[in-house]
């Protein structure tokens, strides 16, 4: 039961990643608060199935399109909302979430819940590893996860456009003097969140049906571990999502599946109490403090 | 020619400033008319509402309360994203005080009111150290996990929660109990606010770092705000155990976090008049869309995108900005 | 000027995360006494001020204060010991008149208790305060809102916010900057007055020529190292301090050479 628990957890820590990436990559390292991340994860979601099932494109055409038009969606969101708000971050948040909530509660009132709502796995077939049943299409979210975040780690590290986006993060008024468009470069931010959301979505949804209250729930765990890794670090979001994620599945073997979800929450509020910055989070004494 | 806009106080506003307003009756009506408008007519509603509306005027009351003490702690710097937590702990701090030890409503409500908000506090101390939206996101957090704590552990009733609550006396009583209430939170409130400690706090929100120059120690300020608020959710969460007589999980529901931003986000931030009225707005309207069921939420949520990015000011501040100032066109000489 | 030491700045040190901001810098404040600090930009001025009065925990060092360490307390604290400073970035809240913005400061358990003070008392304690630092009253300029006011006035504004607070250690940072001549003309007697009352002043400051006329003293300050310490004459002939402004010979050459070609 050990390896078993233990081959989940690696697993569950990855999805916990993978959905957490865009996440930060909008609000940690480009400072715009997304609180719709949820919504989008659930629309590309159910973009790719009303593609799929009412006009008939194949699965593989489909799931890069659900990407792209989230990508657009999530920068026209952007232009006609955030920009309004820009430097508000509690407005930010608020307006997003509304958007969010709007946009969830639309299906669950339309009633698109249910088991015929679901994806069809990448690959529909299991091998035993390590004594532990495992499926591939979790070992291809493992792949796949990897492949983002270390293209993501790059991009933000090595690439111009990327470090424009930790830019207007850490100081706006210098990054416009340096010739970068910060609206420009927002929208983008969250249109590379939103797209990557999708990216997780397309992944992550074959392995059950597509639930609306889900989206609230990646959004909280996708904002519990970039708080618990600090705001912006990448690294900080891998380490997160492994605590959690090992927690979670530990606790769900060894305890009992209801208090899943107390761990992790007491495991967020622990860490803001001893380190509110996060595990790699910068060091911001002053600001961080009073 | 070119054209500006101008906006001048009225003669009569200014007439009526300070002491200069006891010269006429004129100006005595202009200051206190607004002021005397709400008492007149929360006094005369429930005598011309039917059972149904009465039934609402006392979810507006308690909406009210709770979008009140979101804007106080909105006014001392910490945004709340979950009243529901101070809802539900006065509600099943009432629960249990009623049904455990059979305490009666006359009893409960206020000790329920005093302990809920100093137990919200108490939990919420520690983040008030950190920056604003680590508040805001505990207070997301810990409603949730109050829930699936309660789910899991099944005290207190678990998922089916307590019933056979001990009603209130009668009807009249619960509604004038509530009214009252509001009343007096909301105009002893904004004297608070008014004031010089209502200053300190408004600071605090500002520019906490300069309040800390000055000698004051913040946290002290933000935890007095923090039980003032959490004492009047507490207080909803009390009389609504009774109203209803029955409390359970749904009280840490997230409709009674977002309402109460709604609420104070549409009337207008900043005055507690504000929030009172959004809720005076928003509750009735969703009260007529419950037809519609699920997309109520989705209404809120339109309302709130809509409201923040248009009219961030809030309704209270336009039509007070009406009552107190005129506009005309000016010209602009070269 | 009592030979009595207010202040005992003990061997601190300050490391921001792999950025060392201050490295052992000690120094000794009379009481009575006007201090300069001085230093290009960077050097760690500011953060020993804040360091001081504990916005920020000293990595190691000790403050003392009267005879006792300060560098555990919080900063509101610090200020009820006695240590009022004034913010380089002047930031009061803008929406308010400038006597209501000293309400604050007046609010403060320190000075109720020197004070007292009921509700609407405070009002015209502000008003007779502001006036002290030059917000005439009878231009009413004191009800302004602080958002209309130019810097001159936000300066003072600040200066008498650190005043209202009864310190017994004023630490001024960068008060001049941004003002005109005249106006530092007309700070620099608020300041004498403030030193008649017995109160020891600290200040930052970047322009020597004034502060050199008012200084008893003046610690020269260089990539967080404290580099010289005595009077103002002393100071400015030694050569790491004339090093640290203007630079070395050999770079001086270097840049002759280079705009020769």
């Amino acid at each position: 039961m050990l390896i078993g628990t233990t081959i989940y957890a690696l697993i569950n820590s990855v999805i916990l990643a993978l959905t957490a990436i865009g996440f930060n990559l909008t609000f940690g390292i480009s400072g715009v608060a997304n609180f719709a991340y949820g919504a989008f994860y659930i629309l590309s979601a159910y973009t790719t199935w009303i593609l799929m099932n009412q006009f008939g494109v194949p699965y593989l055409i489909s799931v890069p399109v659900s990407i792209l038009l989230m990508a657009v969606l999530g920068a026209l969101m952007y232009r006609l909302v955030l920009k309004r708000l820009r430097g508000q971050v509690l407005a930010e948040v608020i307006a997003t979430f509304g958007m969010g909530l709007v946009i969830l509660e639309l299906f669950r009132y339309f009633g698109l819940v249910g088991f015929e709502y679901t994806l069809p796995p990448f690959i529909d077939s299991s091998h035993i590893i390590l004594g532990t049943y495992l499926d591939m299409q979790r070992l291809l979210i493992v792949i796949v996860a990897v492949v983002v975040i270390f293209l993501l780690w790059f991009f933000t590290h090595y690439t111009s456009l990327g470090l424009a986006f930790r830019g207007i993060a850490q100081d706006e008024r210098t990054a416009l003097t340096f010739g970068m468009d910060s609206d420009k470069i927002a929208t983008l931010a969250v249109a590379f969140g939103a797209g990557l959301a999708a990216v997780a979505a397309a992944v992550i949804i074959p392995l059950g049906s597509i639930a609306p209250g889900e989206g609230y729930d990646v959004l909280i765990k996708a904002l519990a571990v970039c708080i618990i890794g600090g705001l912006g670090s990448t690294g900080g979001v891998i380490a997160a999502s492994f605590l959690i994620g090992f927690a979670e599945r530990f606790t769900d073997s060894y305890i009992g599946t209801h208090w899943t979800m107390i761990v992790s929450l007491a495991a967020i509020l622990c860490v803001l109490l001893i380190k509110p910055s996060g595990f790699f989070g910068k060091q911001k004494e002053l600001e961080e403090r009073i | 020619m070119k054209k500006r806009k101008e906006r001048i106080n009225r003669g009569i506003k200014v007439r009526s400033g300070d002491i200069y307003a006891l010269c006429s009756w004129q100006e005595m009506l202009y200051l206190s008319g607004p002021r005397i408008f709400p008492f007149v007519l929360f006094l005369l509603l429930p005598f011309v509402l039917g059972i149904y509306w009465q039934k609402v005027l006392l979810s507006v009351a308690v909406f009210s309360l709770l979008a009140i003490s979101w804007d106080i702690l909105a006014q001392s710097g910490m945004i709340s994203l979950g009243q529901s937590l101070f809802f539900g702990m006065g509600a099943y701090c009432a629960g249990i005080m009623n049904h455990y030890w059979g305490m009666s409503p006359f009893l409960t409500i206020p000790l329920a009111t005093v302990t809920g908000g100093f137990i919200c506090t108490v939990m919420l101390l520690p983040v008030l150290r950190l920056r604003g939206i680590y508040f805001s996101m505990v207070t997301l957090i810990l409603p949730i996990m109050l829930v699936r704590i309660i789910e899991a552990t099944r005290i207190f009733g678990g998922t089916e929660g307590i019933s056979g609550m001990s009603p209130m006396p009668s009807k009249w009583i619960e509604l004038y109990l509530v009214l009252g209430v509001l009343l007096g939170a909301l105009f002893g409130f904004r004297r608070m606010l008014d004031s010089d400690y209502g200053l300190v706090l408004k600071g605090i929100a500002d520019n906490d770092r300069s309040v800390t120059n000055a000698g004051i120690n913040i946290y002290l300020f933000k935890a007095q705000a923090l039980f003032i608020s959490g004492c009047i959710g507490a207080f909803s969460g009390a009389f609504m155990t009774h109203v209803y007589m029955f409390v359970g999980m749904p009280v840490f529901a997230l409709d009674y976090s977002i309402l109460p931003i709604a609420a104070a986000v549409v009337g207008g931030p900043g005055t507690l008049a504000g929030a009172t009225l959004g809720a005076f707005i928003l509750v009735p309207l969703s009260e007529l869309l419950r037809g519609v069921g699920g997309l109520r939420i989705v209404f809120y949520g339109i309302l709130l995108v809509v409201f923040i990015v248009t009219l961030p000011e809030g309704i209270f501040h336009y039509v007070q900005r009406k009552y107190n100032q005129f506009e005309r066109w000016v010209e602009v000489d070269r | 000027m009592s030979q009595k030491i207010l202040l005992k700045v003990e061997g601190v040190s300050k490391n921001f995360g792999g950025v060392q901001a201050l490295s052992n810098v000690s120094f000794d404040l009379k009481e009575g006494e006007l201090l300069g600090v001085i230093g290009p930009n960077g050097s760690g001025k500011t953060t020993l001020v804040n360091l001081i009065t504990c916005f920020v925990k000293s990595s190691s060092g000790d403050v003392i204060f009267e005879g006792k360490k300060i560098n555990k307390l919080p900063p509101h604290k610090i200020v009820q010991l006695g240590i009022a400073r004034t913010f380089q970035m002047v930031r009061p809240f803008y929406q308010l008149p400038a006597y209501k913005n000293m309400i604050i400061p007046l609010y403060s358990p320190r000075v109720k208790k020197m004070i007292g003070g009921k509700y609407g008392d405070r009002d015209a304690v502000a008003l007779d305060f502001l006036e002290e630092v030059g917000f005439e009253r009878d231009s009413f300029v004191a009800y302004k809102s602080a958002g209309s006011l130019p810097q001159g006035y936000l300066k003072r504004l600040e200066l008498a916010k650190a005043i209202a607070l009864q310190p017994q250690l004023m630490i001024l940072d960068e008060l001049f900057s941004g003002l005109s001549l005249a106006e530092v003309a007309g700070i620099i007697p608020i300041i004498e007055k403030l030193r008649g009352q017995g109160i020891s002043i600290i200040m930052i400051e970047h322009r020597l020529r004034e502060l050199f006329k008012i200084a008893d003293r003046v610690i020269v300050m260089n990539f967080g190292e404290k580099i010289a310490d005595g009077t103002a004459a002393e100071v400015m002939e030694q050569d790491s301090v004339k090093n640290a402004y203007l630079g070395t010979e050999s770079t001086k050459e270097e840049t002759d050479n280079d705009t020769s070609t």
